[in-house]
């Protein structure tokens, strides 16, 4: 380790570049409530947009992209299990507002 | 790094196979990167199960949501400009963001004046996102928004609102003072004695964390 430089030390320029994406991304995703879009197009414009700016920001700005693939898996594994969650979280709340309709139909 | 080139001729899993089995420390990073990751997967946990619990609600309630995109309306230069506080709350962020990973960068380089000054940028940028949110707290409060009600609809609305941008005001206050910490350290020249900058690169792990959570309250509470 003696030889190699400490830590995370990357070109000035891959932060700058990063930075000015994130702006942009921000811009376009503001922009999706600012036109009204609607539906299906809104939705997967903002995960679109949510996800490339979350990807960006582990991966450069937390330097994700260049630590050991032990660690990547570590961290970016567990929270997977999260989808389980809100899949039955979901269902459950689809569940609550049908039973909540015919209650308060009767 | 001498020890890479033997790992990288195995494959990317023996490799991960090699790092956890073999006799010696499972992650190649200081324990205080390694302690910090481990911290913010638990966070990550819990601001999944406020978003959750609030994707619940949404889904479940009977009457309308209220509309985002009105309720955080200003009026500026005598129109109703949508959702614009939020918007100037997230670029503030961004460019918080940015900041701290050149400060990062600059303390690596072992250049201590601008790694205070580019940390002090960030804690001030941070103490203006919490001062917007605390004014857009005062704002919908006089409103009439209260966590078991509101004028425009869902009820459960204020309470989801209050919990989750609350939480996650609380953590951009915590880094504040972090990062405050942590530029009055580099500036003692502390980090020089000790040889290493590394704890300057995991203060930035939680503050760029802070960002990647404003990015998902962004996304789901704002503009869905």
């Amino acid at each position: 380790m003696s030889d190699a430089k400490e830590g995370q030390q990357h070109p000035l320029a891959v932060y700058l570049w990063i930075w000015l994406l994130l702006f942009v991304l921000s811009t376009f995703s503001y922009l999706v409530d600012y036109f009204h879009l609607h539906g299906m197009l809104r939705w997967s414009l903002i995960l679109l947009f949510m996800l490339l700016k979350a990807g960006f920001i582990v991966a450069i700005f937390m330097h994700m992209a260049w630590e050991r693939l032990a660690l990547k898996l570590a961290i970016l594994l567990p929270p997977l299990c999260l989808l389980v969650l809100i899949g039955f979280m979901a269902i459950e709340g689809d569940y609550t507002f049908l039973t909540r309709g015919a209650a308060f139909l009767r | 790094m001498a020890h890479d080139a033997p790992a990288t001729a195995l494959g990317p899993l023996q490799q991960v196979a090699g790092d956890f089995a073999a006799d010696k420390q499972a992650f190649s990073v200081p324990w205080g990167k390694a302690m910090m990751w481990i911290f913010l997967l638990s966070d990550t946990f819990i601001f999944s199960c406020f978003l959750t619990s609030y994707m619940n609600v949404r889904i479940s309630t009977m009457s309308a949501w209220p509309n985002p995109s009105q309720v955080f309306a200003l009026h500026l230069f005598g129109q109703d400009i949508p959702l614009i506080l939020i918007a100037i709350m997230t670029f503030v962020l961004i460019t918080s963001s940015g900041t701290m990973a050149l400060a990062v960068n600059y303390g690596y380089r072992r250049d201590r004046r601008h790694t205070v000054m580019l940390l002090c940028a960030t804690a001030a940028l941070g103490a203006t996102f919490v001062g917007m949110q605390a004014f857009e707290w005062t704002k919908l409060i006089t409103e009439g928004v209260r966590p078991w009600g509101n004028p425009w609809g869902a009820p459960q609305f204020g309470s989801s609102f209050f919990m989750i941008t609350g939480f996650h005001g609380c953590h951009v206050t915590a880094g504040v003072i972090y990062l405050l910490i942590t530029a009055k350290r580099v500036a003692s020249g502390f980090y020089d004695r000790k040889g290493s900058y590394e704890t300057v690169e995991v203060a930035g792990l939680y503050w760029h964390f802070v960002d990647l959570v404003w990015v998902f309250i962004f996304a789901f509470f704002y503009l869905w």
